[in-house]
């Protein structure tokens, strides 16, 4: 029996990391791989209040999300091969113009 | 300390160490194979929650297309690192700063809210777990239907998409 909060302490945890490597790096797709650890903390986040309090809802809920982390994965990395195609460098201090 | 306890406090630490170790590496590469290993232990977690459809779906989705996608971006771009560019020298103690604040904050509000729902129950006996997973097909495929319909458009959507994007020179502009 693991209490709530323990999962709940961990997808914190795990948020607060993607959010660090937003900010602190520079490299484009470390970035995304940042966004895609941050979803999944919510998503642990909403599993576990789905399994404590005995509902399906939160699944189906996890399931649409991964969805649709799965479409956004591809359209990121598209633009991030078309910036790369365009800079070449995927270095976030580089796209400081808003002309292509 | 109860067996399922224990079995949470490896996996979380392997599960932080790994994300730690995603944010620090130098090379992209580990990065996206720390991050696999982190998604496998999610999926794990997803198991001991008694959820294992979506512990199946996260191993297929995330650990095998999503990665296998960004470790494909990584080569094909031959971007394993950057080349070495002056950091501002306020950025990591600030960002440091900001997180600290931010995980106090959400581990206070979200255990304050959290307590009345109570504990995790370790999932039952295997015959239990497919009846559960029956009722979540059921669930999907009456209530939830018409989200399960968009999503597919929107992944539709997001392959053609992806698809003009990386295509547009072949038009004859030039680039």
């Amino acid at each position: 029996m693991v209490p709530v909060e323990y999962y709940i302490i961990l997808s914190a945890i795990l948020f607060t990391i993607g959010v660090l490597g937003v900010l602190i790096r520079r490299n484009a797709l470390i970035i995304f791989m940042s966004i895609e650890l941050m979803l999944n903390a919510a998503n642990l986040a909403v599993v576990a209040f789905s399994s404590a309090i005995k509902s399906f809802s939160g699944q189906i809920f996890v399931f649409f999300v991964i969805a649709v982390a799965a479409a956004e994965v591809a359209v990121g990395l598209a633009l991030i091969v078309e910036i790369f195609k365009s800079k070449h460098s995927i270095d976030v201090d580089q796209m400081s113009n808003l002309k292509g | 300390m109860s067996l399922d306890l224990i079995l949470f406090l490896i996996l979380a630490l392997v599960a932080i160490t790994t994300a730690i170790g995603m944010l620090m590496s130098k090379n992209a590469v580990y990065s996206a194979l720390l991050l696999v290993l982190n998604f496998v232990t999610v999926a794990v977690f997803y198991l001991l929650l008694g959820a294992p459809f979506i512990a199946m779906s996260q191993i297929t989705v995330y650990a095998g297309a999503i990665m296998v996608l960004f470790l494909f971006v990584i080569m094909l771009l031959g971007a394993e690192q950057l080349a070495p560019a002056k950091v501002l020298p306020w950025q990591r103690p600030l960002a440091g700063t900001l997180a600290f604040i931010l995980v106090a904050e959400a581990t206070y509000l979200l255990i304050t809210r959290a307590r009345p729902v109570g504990d995790i129950m370790p999932p039952t006996d295997a015959v239990n777990t497919m009846d559960n997973l029956r009722e979540l097909g059921q669930t999907l495929f009456t209530q939830y239907l018409l989200p399960f319909e968009v999503t597919s458009i929107l992944l539709l959507v997001a392959m053609v998409g992806a698809i003009v994007l990386t295509n547009r020179q072949k038009k004859g502009e030039p680039k």
